[in-house]
């Protein structure tokens, strides 16, 4: 068994001064809570002040209620979670309640849900606390018997005295259990004995959200809230002249109007705002509202232009990243070249549930309400603006109807904050699809120029510079000499073993354009960069695509995903009449390979039949949960290879709605055969990795049929 | 401002509200049933999918005045124990991630079931494509479906289906 003797950075500690609750546990952080280094008793804590993390309550009744620290946006965190903690403390999962916690980073650590870190950042944790429970729950019941604990065993919410068969249900062994000290040394159950990690239970979350009773942002209401819709400028840098609300004051219902401006990175995006009685009233207050814009003194970019600027940006030298030998040296001596350019779309994010917020800003407090990705952060950002105390800050989550990143912001939060400090009522700000569409931030697209050198039928020289917009230059003050380390997001980090001598850099291009995390990052357009140009130098080198990359990916991880592949696909005997296309990726730990099968019909169109998935994201939590992110997230890739794109034109996003922002549909969605391996690797991300390598492994297998190779995104697929 | 009579899942509900306002905000916000969703507003993603007299409409484009004394059904009316039959195959098949959508996904199934209660892939496809998921369910909500009638053909399941409307007639 794993002992775990010293928790490094957080310690252990009990509280039973929540109300009704016997027995609450959990672990702070002594870097916050300086000067405090050793385990705690509860009175103890309660001298010092500490605030606890309350991740497991248990009452007298025996109910057991668990914590969930992040945002449940369609991942699953609100299964995963507690799926941990359950584990090691012996219960059942569908006898547990299950919360959403408040912001508070000194309680729960990051909370900010991006980066596919929920629980590859916190298991350890996670386990730690649900098996100290356990053990101080068997160390009550030993003492309540007189008898050894190492004669009891835990299982499904009970302690059982394993001689005798003497049984105590949770319930009644949590006052004693709250007084005991806390264990410095648990152990950690093998993954072997795992009854509930590595199963694929149905979620938690699911009946909530059948019958519609699962609580979203928009669906939360206060008593006397107020409802707000902003009439923002629809160009990114633009101000607001003058308005004239001599009609939308006469609205009934209709009840303030006033310019707002919200924080967006570096700049101020300016609006204004009807308040009203009802959301309805707001609607029509807004429809009769006439503002004059100011649009001078910046530019009215569109999208042609920026293209232009990032192909003109390929031509400085760029930021210099990651290099390893001589590129330029040996490209030039190389036997066969390769050069593509490779161009992705900017995106928007379109959660199903536009954005909105709830905010009551009273005095010197604040509460805000609604789907949150970053309930920490935007407990920060509006304690700093407001100028108020950190805990006089509450920000609570609601189900999110999505967030792919957009959610993480904190724009929309603070917008809605301003509005409620001036009107001093609590309200609701809501976004209407086309202010959700328009205002950003999105995704930015991304132009890349590689260059490659083969000899000896392998890569010798590899060169990827990207020029895009840089998400870190946007915040004030920005050090704009330094990369952000996102030029070889999504490489399949192997690669850089096998090949001698490469050069990965990137140019920042600006744009006023605001832009920011989209699901999986810079690796949602370097992947297909990255992985189309392998293809293309394995053409060069007139080798097999999958053989190509098995020889340049080492490692057993790479040549286990790369067998399943070509076993999942029938790979050496695939049909002459389909095209089949591979691509692998590396994304916040986890790593994918994508096969996809596309094919002419007898109407003369191309279709997308089939993906094979094979995902390694090592140790991992529920797979079901896993298998339907890698579904999500490959409809979420096919969308941006071929259905939609944002375009810009005068300064403003021309896509307003879901008539012209088109998304894939039912029909559109080819089969899936997904598998996860097992091994014992630690845990990568599982929410955003699958996505990369969808579409050049869809334009791989286009040029394996066809014979053209796409190097833009997005394309029509019933042009080629 | 006019007094309308809205019968929502069986039960009369008296409102005053703007004839033109569409019937979305209608349930939601004087009714104050939330499982009905705001998508676009443009009857394009169908997350508002309601069923008036039997037939799935978009609440979001259709004023509440043409709806008044006639039969509204929305997800509640499904059932809130989660009883009905495209509710159990929903679960079965673990659809929803963030389920903001699903509420009209359902209620799109559902009518298509009780029009037809062995929909193959044409079908589905055809009652199902004004339905946009960013969470990209469609592998499950086309397995649920089939679940679903799977469910409605199976005696065990046949009392149920026929207790929610949906037996075959």
């Amino acid at each position: 068994m794993n002992s775990v003797k010293n928790l490094s950075r957080r310690k252990f500690i009990t509280l039973s001064s929540m109300s009704g609750t016997a027995f609450t546990l959990g672990f702070y952080f002594p870097a916050v809570a300086k000067g405090i280094s050793k385990i705690l008793s509860v009175q103890n804590a309660d001298e010092k002040g500490i605030e606890l993390t309350s991740w497991i309550s248990i009452d007298k009744s025996g109910t057991v209620t668990l914590v969930n620290h992040r945002s449940e946006m369609g991942q699953g965190s609100f299964q995963a979670v507690p799926q941990i903690i359950a584990e090691e403390l012996e219960v059942d999962l569908n006898k547990v309640k299950i919360v959403f916690a408040p912001g508070n980073s000194k309680k729960f650590g990051s909370q900010i849900t991006g980066g596919s870190s929920t629980v590859r950042d916190s298991y350890k944790n996670l386990l730690r606390t649900g098996a100290t429970a356990r053990e101080m729950l068997i160390a009550a019941a030993a003492k309540k018997w007189n008898v050894p604990a190492t004669e009891c065993y835990a299982e499904k919410g009970m302690v059982i005295h394993r001689p005798s068969g003497k049984k105590a249900d949770y319930g009644t062994l949590v006052e004693e259990a709250s007084k005991l000290p806390v264990p410095n040394q648990v152990f950690l159950k093998e993954r072997k004995d795992y009854k509930i990690i590595g199963q694929p239970l149905p979620r938690q979350d699911t009946p909530l959200k059948t019958n519609g009773s699962a609580e979203f942002g928009l669906d939360k209401k206060l008593p006397g809230m107020l409802y707000a819709l902003v009439e923002r400028n629809p160009r990114f840098l633009g101000k607001v002249k003058s308005f004239d609300d001599t009609m939308a004051k006469a609205v009934p219902g209709v009840k303030n109007i006033f310019k707002v401006e919200m924080p967006v990175f570096s700049f101020k995006r300016e609006g204004v705002v009807v308040v009203a009685e009802s959301l309805w009233a707001a609607m029509q207050g807004r429809k009769a509202l006439k503002v004059e814009w100011d649009d001078e003194g910046f530019e009215h970019l569109s999208t042609d232009q920026l293209y232009s600027r990032m192909r003109e940006d390929l031509q400085k030298p760029g930021l210099s990243q990651r290099t390893g030998g001589n590129f330029e040296d040996r490209f030039q001596k190389a036997g066969k070249k390769l050069e593509a350019i490779y161009e992705t779309p900017y995106e928007s994010h379109s959660c199903m549930e536009p954005l909105n917020c709830i905010a009551n800003v009273e005095g010197d407090k604040c509460e805000v309400w609604g789907p949150i990705q970053g309930p920490d952060w935007i407990q920060s950002d509006i304690s700093e603006r407001l100028k108020i105390p950190l805990e006089n800050v509450s920000v609570n989550m609601t189900f999110l109807g999505g967030g792919f990143g957009r959610k993480a912001f904190t724009d929309y939060t603070m917008e809605a904050v301003l509005i409620s400090k001036q009107i001093k009522a609590p309200v609701q700000v809501v976004w209407t699809r086309e202010d959700d569409m328009t205002q950003g931030p999105f995704r930015p697209g991304a132009v890349y120029q590689c260059r490659g050198g083969i000899n000896n039928d392998r890569i010798n020289a590899l060169q990827v510079k990207m020029a895009a917009q840089d998400m870190d230059h946007q915040w004030p003050g920005a050090d704009k000499t330094n990369f952000n380390g996102s030029n070889t997001e999504g490489l399949a980090e192997a690669y850089l073993e096998s090949i001698p001598h490469y050069s990965f850099s990137d140019v920042p291009t600006e744009s006023p354009i605001p832009v920011m995390w989209w699901r999986s990052v810079y690796s949602s357009t370097n992947g297909f960069a990255f992985e189309s140009f392998i293809d293309e130098l394995a053409h060069v080198a007139e080798k097999d695509p999958l053989e190509f990359r098995r020889s340049h990916l080492g490692g057993e991880r790479y040549q286990a995903i790369i067998d399943k592949l070509q076993e999942k696909t029938g790979w050496k005997t695939r049909s002459k009449n389909d095209g089949w296309g591979v691509a692998i990726t590396e994304c916040f730990k986890t790593i994918v390979g994508e096969a996809v099968k596309v094919s002419r019909k007898a109407d003369g169109k191309l279709s997308v039949d089939k993906v094979v998935a094979v995902m390694d994201c090592g140790w991992y939590v529920n797979p079901d949960i896993i298998k339907a992110q890698i579904e999500g997230s490959i409809v979420m890739a096919l969308g941006a290879a071929i259905t939609h794109e944002t375009h810009f034109t005068d300064g403003k996003a021309v896509e307003k709605n879901f008539d012209t922002y088109l998304m894939p549909r039912i029909s559109d969605i080819p089969e899936m055969d997904i598998h996860i391996m097992d091994n014992d690797e630690k845990p990568g991300g599982a929410g955003e990795p699958a996505l990369p390598p969808f579409a050049p492994a869809l334009c791989n297998a286009i040029f394996d049929l066809t014979g053209k190779r796409i190097r833009k995104l997005p394309f029509k697929l019933a042009e080629i | 401002m006019a007094a309308i009579n809205l019968t929502v899942n069986g039960k009369l509900y008296k409102i005053v509200a703007d004839p033109k306002m569409p019937l979305l905000w209608a349930i939601r916000d004087l009714v104050k049933l939330t499982g009905t969703k705001y998508g676009c507003g443009i009857a394009r993603c169908g997350a508002c999918t309601v069923h008036l007299n039997g037939a799935p409409v978009r609440s979001c484009s259709l004023p509440v005045s043409s709806a008044a004394n006639q039969k509204i059904t929305t997800i509640e009316g499904l059932s809130t124990d989660n009883s009905h039959v495209v509710q159990q195959a929903w679960i079965k098949e673990q659809v929803p991630q963030c389920g903001y959508c699903q509420s009209g996904q359902m209620m799109a199934a559902a009518a298509l079931l009780k029009g037809n209660p062995h929909p193959g892939d044409k079908e589905i496809d055809a009652a199902m494509q004004g339905h946009i998921c960013r969470c990209g369910t469609y592998v499950r909500i086309r397995k649920a479906i089939k679940t679903a009638a799977e469910m409605m053909a199976s005696p065990t399941t046949a009392a149920a289906a026929t207790n929610a409307g949906l037996a075959p007639k």
